[in-house]
């Protein structure tokens, strides 16, 4: 099986000796209050930050060592800012995805599109997209490189209700054919109801971890956040009330 | 093949035959005495040298944009094209410039420098804000260090001779420039034709770029050797001919598909075929002494800037 794991990781002063494990075929996701390191912590998953002690490992590889090709083979990371610094066409940014392959095969980036229901838009540049379609584009650039694990920083950030259960649906999709998901969350409730395991740095240490239930308990919450709040609702749809 | 290569490479084919006859004496071989000569060992080096030179802006100027995700990016600014005017500034001051390849060589030393600079500076981290910073500064000093020796040229004729060949032309350039430029031209394009996967990834963003497997070092230092040995051959043959690489990326990115590798090689015909065109033009121009190639590529660029300035604006707006 292959495996996801920081042990003792450490950068700066921002992520203080964390250790963590992820599973292929879950969604995780790092939650906290901002400054906490968790789009640090994606970073260094992704290889992308040389720690200054502890490692990441890959199936027992070290990320920050490994060929920068095979990593991204192995490993999608879909960063937070959705820079598209040219206004290039669907099919051609979630055609970038195959990058780390060295091919352009037609094959996978159609049908990534086709997954993501972007074939309307395959032809249309990004300027043109919604920001839930230019999400749903870059998440497919990502999913076009057929990563094992998908590494997404804040990917609901900006996008209504409606966008965010889609791509939630397609992230759900992407779990269940066997690709490990890990992604940085500020909203709680989306974190409670859709993640399997959740992560809770504070300060760069890891404050919680386990089923979502346990890691953002009302305790942990008033801990990490400094927040009095109650989870109410069916175990499967619960909202944080907060006093 | 990209789109408009095949465009432009018949308009090329146009334009060439017409460069060759156009000028002060538009030649008739039925009529103008020597034509022969006057197409084998002027015209004909002449426009293949506005060809090679073009190509060179052209391909740097499509590069640097994609590098730096910038669309005001023009190869000029980071430092390779003031170091190689300040070495041809050098050899005008020390009186070396009367030997025939003393001038570029001292040229091709000052890109070669210019080059080795940015890349000890920025080369280590790869990273773009240092490198667009470090570049600002080798242009600023190698700038600075031009006005000097002019200001403190050794007698009158030094100094108007500097003056003028930084205005770039190819008035008079022959054979020889045309071996100088056209083998380290080809050469920096190749290098620049190997950053465009690079630069692809480089659209997402550095962070994105990298996950997907780019090599920022990589692909600066291809960047770096190819940006030097077009804009460094360029200058050291020609002067200094701006805008050339601002201008044609922008012209061409709406017939491709946006992509920067897909920019490269059409930027190179573009740039060939504006210095082509722009050169036969000062030369047909009434004017009493020839309009010089980069005051006359200055003149559109300047405005041409202007007007993406505005454009942008109204995008921001």
């Amino acid at each position: 099986m292959i495996a996801l794991a920081a042990t003792q990781l450490t950068i700066g002063t921002r992520l203080r000796g964390v250790d963590a494990a992820f599973a292929p075929g879950r969604i995780t996701a790092i939650c906290g209050p901002n400054g906490a390191g968790k789009s640090t912590l994606l970073a260094a998953l992704a290889g992308l930050l040389p720690p200054d002690s502890g490692q990441v490992l890959l199936s027992g590889e070290d990320v920050t060592t490994m060929h920068p090709r095979s990593r991204a083979r192995a490993i999608g990371y879909l960063p937070q800012d959705g820079e598209v610094a040219w206004d290039v066409a669907v099919r051609s940014l979630v055609a970038l995805g195959r990058m780390p392959h060295g091919d352009t095969a037609a094959e996978p980036v159609e049908r990534t599109i086709a997954t993501l229901d972007l074939e309307t838009l395959a032809g249309r540049p990004i300027s043109k997209l919604s920001g839930g379609e230019k999400a749903r584009a870059l998440l497919a650039r990502v999913l076009a490189g057929e990563p094992q694990w998908l590494l997404a920083d804040e990917p609901f950030a900006a996008l209504d209700i409606g966008h965010q259960l889609t791509l939630l649906r397609h992230l759900r999709r992407i779990a269940d054919e066997g690709v490990g998901v890990v992604m940085v969350l500020h909203d709680l409730g989306l974190a409670m109801n859709h993640a399997d395991e959740v992560i809770v740095l504070d300060k760069g240490r890891l404050a919680a971890s386990g089923s979502p239930a346990e890691a953002l308990s009302a305790p942990i919450i008033e801990q990490v956040w400094g927040v009095t709040a109650t989870w109410i609702g069916e175990p499967s749809g619960r909202a944080l009330v907060t006093r | 093949m990209t789109r408009p290569v095949p465009i432009l490479l018949v308009l090329i084919a146009l334009a060439l035959p017409l460069s060759l006859l156009a000028g002060r004496v538009w030649l008739d071989f039925a009529e103008t005495p020597n034509a022969a000569i006057i197409l084998g060992e002027l015209r004909l080096p002449r426009s293949l040298l506005a060809l090679v030179i073009g190509a060179g802006l052209g391909a740097a100027g499509a590069a640097m944009q994609g590098y730096l995700r910038n669309p005001l990016a023009d190869p000029g600014l980071f430092g390779i094209a003031p170091m190689a005017a300040l070495g041809a500034v050098a050899s005008f001051w020390f009186g070396y410039s009367a030997s025939a390849w003393l001038l570029p060589l001292f040229a091709l030393v000052g890109a070669g420098a210019g080059m080795a600079l940015l890349a000890l500076i920025a080369g280590r981290t790869g990273g773009i804000a240092l490198f667009t910073l470090a570049g600002l500064m080798i242009a600023s000093l190698a700038g600075t260090l031009t006005s000097l020796a002019i200001s403190m040229a050794p007698n009158a004729f030094a100094m108007s001779e500097i003056v003028t060949w930084l205005m770039g032309a190819l008035t008079d350039r022959s054979w020889r420039e045309v071996w100088i430029a056209a083998p380290l031209t080809a050469a920096g394009i190749g290098c620049l034709l190997m950053t465009g996967r690079g630069l692809d990834a480089l659209t997402l963003g550095d962070a994105a770029a990298r996950s997907m497997g780019m090599r920022p070092g990589i692909v600066q230092a291809w960047l770096i050797a190819g940006v030097g040995l077009t804009v460094g051959s360029g200058v050291a043959v020609a002067g200094i001919v701006g805008f050339v690489g601002l201008i044609v990326p922008h012209l061409v990115r709406p017939f491709t598909d946006r992509r920067p590798s897909q920019l490269i090689l059409p930027s190179a015909l573009a740039g060939a075929l504006l210095v082509l065109v722009a050169d036969s033009t000062v030369r047909i121009l009434p004017l009493v002494t020839e309009l010089r190639l980069g005051i006359a590529l200055s003149l559109i660029g300047a405005p041409f800037f202007l007007w993406l300035l505005l454009r942008m604006r109204r995008g921001l707006a």
